[in-house]
């Protein structure tokens, strides 16, 4: 018996490969979540295909939860580590340009090398961050 | 028509995260929990979205254009420095810390209240100064 949990998790993951696909195929760019919005952000690159992507992003998940129920976010309401996250991640995915979208799951499988070792990284930073700020600290 | 797929593209991204549960910080946060209550969750949805892309890579190479007319991206030179490294570093700490990341953090925003506007900003906000910061602390150029 499979939990449901993970097949949400593989319906939802197949979901996010067809549109990194589409993306691919018919617009001719790699679906990077960070790029996407770093370009707008900072100005290097805004353009409406970016700001078109940006609105389906947050605009769909909005029409989806008045359907089928928004899902639980269990997210901290703590401000230092909302605030220390989002800096740490705006920061960390433009500096490695690319975050789970983009190196991830684009990158992965492309068997890009810059792509692997980066998502080595930021799980293995990941693992340890929650080793030592969940099990040693009980922070988060 | 570029605009059209794009806006598509971005909402099937973001539904699929919102179903996959990569917006619910305490899944992730299990996923990175890999030495206490370890919840395998996201590797169904890694794997479920390499699946697609696998033949989207193999359809591209032989191709070479995209259906709108621009080439396909030119695979990046295998270069592994110093910013990729810590830059993978800090992007993966941030995200232990809240359990979002780049594409949950936006698809998030129409249900995670303030708190989530809250860690989109301050995202935003290095996003914007990311060319000034690293320079001081690696010598890089950006």
């Amino acid at each position: 018996m499979i939990p449901m949990d993970w097949t949400y998790g593989l319906i939802g993951g197949l979901m996010i490969g067809a549109a990194a696909a589409m993306y691919l195929l018919v617009n001719g760019r790699i679906m990077g979540a960070s790029g996407i919005l770093g370009g707008i952000v900072d100005a290097t690159g805004p353009s409406w295909e970016k700001g078109l992507f940006i609105a389906g992003l947050i605009g769909a998940p909005f029409v989806y939860g008045l359907v089928f129920g928004f899902p639980h976010t269990n997210l901290t309401s703590d401000p230092v580590l909302l605030i220390l996250g989002g800096l740490t991640v705006g920061l960390g995915t433009r500096m490695a340009n690319g975050c789970t979208s983009g190196h991830g799951v684009c990158g992965i499988s492309r068997f890009s090398v810059r792509g692997i070792i980066a998502t080595c990284a930021y799980l293995g930073a990941g693992f340890v961050t929650m080793f030592l700020g969940g099990q040693l600290l009980g922070v988060f | 028509m570029r605009g059209v797929f794009a806006l598509l593209a971005g909402s099937v991204f973001g539904v699929g995260l919102s179903v996959s549960g990569m917006t619910d910080t305490a899944k992730v946060q299990g996923w990175l929990d890999l030495f206490g209550n370890w919840d395998p969750t996201l590797a169904f949805v890694l794997g479920g979205a390499i699946l697609p892309m696998l033949l989207a890579w193999r359809v591209a190479a032989r191709r070479q254009r995209s259906a709108l007319g621009s080439f396909i991206p030119a695979p990046s030179d295998p270069v592994i420095d110093r910013k990729l490294l810590i830059g993978s570093g800090l992007f993966g700490f941030g995200w232990a810390v809240a359990g979002l990341c780049p594409g949950p953090a936006m698809a998030v925003l129409s249900y995670g209240g303030a708190d989530a506007w809250l860690f989109f900003g301050a995202m935003a906000v290095s996003m914007l100064g990311h060319r000034i910061i690293p320079q001081m602390w690696t010598g890089a150029r950006t």
